[in-house]
């Protein structure tokens, strides 16, 4: 076990599948000699080489296709692009081509690539550097998508990604790599170092995906929640003295269903919380299978705490991205109704 | 049988990943470039078919000599007044970047990216150009505006996002927009302007126009597909605009080698679509405006798109977010051989007999005071941290108009106490 930050245990990761695999390899912008912009390869060419690690051209539709026709070879290839708001110019590759290889050559090709990508907000990124893509993922069949919200689980799942034979994107909240940032933008960032889970394994393992986490029990509401929203809701039910139950989803698709419905079957009341903004977002499709799955169960309207249906505008980051107080506000909503 | 396998018996291949010429701790070599003395390059007619210019994208148009002066065909015979004003145009430029990385420092703007070592491109291009031809620049041709007498104090309000801010608080700092004098809208993505700049000029020649566009991309974006989308466009319509490539030889901590600069130059992308290609010592402000007005003209008499890549060298960090010392050699700037665009022009006019040294630290320092004088004045409008417009502001313009559910979500903020 070493104390990790969320870069040092996704580098930790890759580290480890270049070792064990040498099908395993990485490219993507800047993420070669300098070792990304947010360091999470630092070091790896110099130890594994320049044939596995390497800087890619500005050309994210090349990164992710030569990626997949990397995966048709048989290689496992792990791209980083930059930021998810840059990850775009690679959707066609994403939608039209890695996610249905697959299914229309039935069976005989396929890629299983992991695409990385640091995304959210509250780092005064503006419009371009701050955005939460992933539920036009989401809506994609035949992607999986995959955010995490601590050290630990960002090395289990991203090992789990990698070995993975269909096409994962992998979503970093890039607000959470130096700590569990709790939406309180005034006070000092928390060390991973005093959470419990920046003690990473210095070794192998998984977090299977396709696996929610129940990361405090309770009683009286389910908050659904992934990413830096996680520690929001945690810090605002901490303090507001709900006996919540807040599930880290983790996996956003395909969605660990049958823990969410338990959950709400015992509660009754849900909040759901991203800073995605709101209009299809992924809140949107929970809150439908819910009603549908769990109607009889419900004893409150659902609620969605988002981002608004703008784009990120830099000057009112904290206007914008959904805070404790907001949570705050719609727990007390659900439990009043 | 038709092409058996000889896997096995043959030679394993070998992927290649090519290299910068130094890394940090190594000594900055740039022996692997063929730099022509300048003016060896011919000025072609304006009207040449692109298929007599093949060659030119392998040279490298140079006016001014080692010596300051000016020689050779593509010599722009500028007044010495218009020197001066470019002269001014570029250290303006550069007052205000160094003045900006030291507010950033103290907090007061989140970001800043300065163009150190390439204000002849932005500044000379803009002086080639009409005032109103449309530029569709890149974060790094901050030199368009200054050049077009924009006042920086209207700059400096969007850098610290404060009540005067255009823009209203949304952009990162000195992603611009700035219609009325011809600069387009920014955005923090890469390229994806290049092909507006063809679009707006087939507009232009569609509607009989007489106004051309200009764009720029760095050597690292032209890998993006934004960059081919629009060259082929431009080759196809032969809309009035001018393609910039700006090699400054590093995106971010790339080499431009990583971009397919170290097989063929930038300038001869052009050369597969039929454009003519030229590439310009990009710190050479007589190069650089010959070039940009053969290109202009000929875009204005019909004659359709040119590609210009300007040679340069990125001085500074990428951003206030990079450490440039962590990927390449810390002194290769120093060593970069085609020298300083401020420096060169500045001997260039010594030599004319047309300015001196110590008219040049006048100015520098008038220049250092309006660049203080302007920022007195955007701080009296705020800083960064200090509430700029009205956050309601923030839910205008996602569409013409504010749809129902805006309108919710502004109230739902209101009530929230936001
Ligand atoms: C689509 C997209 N991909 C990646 C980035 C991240 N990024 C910002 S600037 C930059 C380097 C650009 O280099 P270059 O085109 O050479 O321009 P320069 O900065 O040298 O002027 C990168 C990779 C981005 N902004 N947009
Ligand atoms: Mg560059």
């Amino acid at each position: 076990m070493t104390a990790m930050n969320m870069v040092q245990a996704l580098n930790s990761a890759m580290d480890v599948m270049l070792e064990r695999d040498p099908t395993v390899l990485i490219f993507g912008e800047d993420v070669g000699y300098f070792g990304g912009v947010f360091r999470c390869t630092a070091g790896l060419q110099q130890k594994h080489g320049k044939r596995r690690v390497f800087d890619a051209p500005i050309a994210e539709g090349g990164i992710v296709a030569a990626a997949i026709g990397m995966g048709a070879y048989g290689l496992r290839p792990v791209v980083e692009i930059q930021f998810a708001d840059y990850i775009l110019p690679a959707f066609d590759q994403l939608v039209s081509e890695a996610s249905r290889l697959r299914y229309r050559s039935a069976g005989e090709f396929w890629a299983p690539i992991t695409v990385r990508a640091p995304c959210g907000g509250g780092i005064h990124g503006g419009q371009t550097h701050s955005q939460s893509p992933e539920a036009i993922f989401t809506h994609i069949s035949g992607l999986k998508t995959v955010m995490p919200s601590n050290p630990y689980d960002a090395k289990g799942l991203l090992i789990a990604a990698i070995e993975d034979n269909d096409p994962v994107v992998f979503l970093e909240p890039k607000r959470l790599y130096n700590g569990p940032f709790d939406g309180h933008h005034d006070r000092p960032l928390q060390s991973w170092s005093a959470h419990p889970a920046g003690e990473v394994p210095d070794d192998y393992y998984r977090i299977e995906l396709g696996q929610a986490a129940i990361v405090r029990p309770g009683a009286q509401v389910t908050v659904l929640t992934y990413g830096t929203m996680v520690h929001v809701c945690l810090a605002t039910v901490d303090a507001c003295g709900i006996d919540a139950e807040i599930i880290d989803l983790r996996t956003l698709f395909p969605l660990d269903i049958d823990t969410i419905t338990a959950s709400l079957r015992k509660t009754g009341r849900c909040v759901i919380a991203h800073e995605a903004s709101r209009a299809s977002g992924l809140g949107a499709e929970l809150a439908a299978q819910l009603q549908q799955r769990c109607f009889y169960s419900l004893e409150a309207p659902i609620e969605r705490v988002t981002g608004w249906d703008t784009p990120y505008p830099h000057a009112f980051e904290w206007q914008y991205f959904p805070g404790p107080g907001r949570v705050e506000r719609a727990l007390k909503r659900v439990m009043e109704a | 049988m038709p092409g058996h396998s000889t896997r096995g018996l043959q030679a394993p291949l070998q992927l290649h990943i090519p290299e910068p010429s130094a890394r940090p701790g190594e000594a900055p070599d740039f022996s692997g470039l063929v730099i022509l003395p300048a003016g060896t390059v011919a000025r072609p007619d304006v009207h040449a078919p692109a298929a007599a210019l093949r060659e030119l994208p392998f040279q490298l148009i140079r006016v001014l000599d080692d010596d300051g002066h000016a020689v050779g065909d593509w010599n722009p015979h500028l007044p010495a007044e218009t020197l001066r004003a470019g002269l001014r145009a570029m250290m303006l430029t550069r007052a205000l970047d160094e003045r900006m990385v030291r507010l950033q420092r103290q907090g007061k703007t989140s970001f800043y990216i300065k163009s150190s070592g390439e204000e002849a491109i932005g500044v000379a291009q803009a002086f080639a150009l009409q005032r109103d031809d449309m530029c569709f620049p890149s974060y790094r041709q901050q030199g368009l505006l200054i050049a077009r007498d924009w006042p920086i104090v209207d700059l400096i309000c969007q850098i610290f996002n404060n009540r005067k801010d255009r823009l209203k608080g949304r952009q990162l700092p000195i992603l611009y927009s700035c219609r009325e004098a011809g600069f387009y809208s920014l955005s923090g993505n890469v390229g994806t302007r290049f092909p507006h700049a063809v679009g707006w000029a087939m507009a232009s020649a569609y509607s009989g126009d007489t106004r051309i566009a200009a764009a720029w991309i760095g050597d690292g974006t032209s890998a993006e597909g934004d960059f081919h989308y629009a060259l082929t466009f431009a080759s196809v319509y032969r809309a009035p605009v001018i393609l910039n490539v700006v090699n400054n030889q590093w995106a971010i901590s790339t080499f431009q080698g990583i971009a397919g600069g170290d097989e063929a130059t930038f300038a001869s992308r052009a050369v597969g679509y039929g454009l003519p290609g030229l590439r310009v010592d990009g710190n050479d402000f007589l190069a650089v405006y010959a070039a940009t007005r053969w290109a202009a003209e000929r875009a204005r008499s019909n004659g359709g798109a040119t590609l210009i890549e300007l040679y340069t060298y990125r001085a500074a960090a990428h951003s206030t977010s990079d450490d440039p010392s962590k990927y390449r050699p810390q002194d290769e700037a120093a060593h970069w051989p085609l020298g300083d665009p401020v420096e060169r022009l500045k001997q260039h006019l010594i030599g004319l007999g047309a300015w001196s040294e110590e008219r040049h630290a006048a100015l520098a320092e008038t220049l250092d005071e309006e660049v203080r004088a302007a920022v007195r004045e955007a701080e009296s409008h705020g800083t960064l941290g200090t509430p700029p417009a009205d956050p309601e502001t923030m839910f205008d313009d996602v569409f013409e108009h504010v749809p129902w559910h805006l309108r919710e979500q502004r109230d739902e903020m209101k009530a929230e106490g936001l």
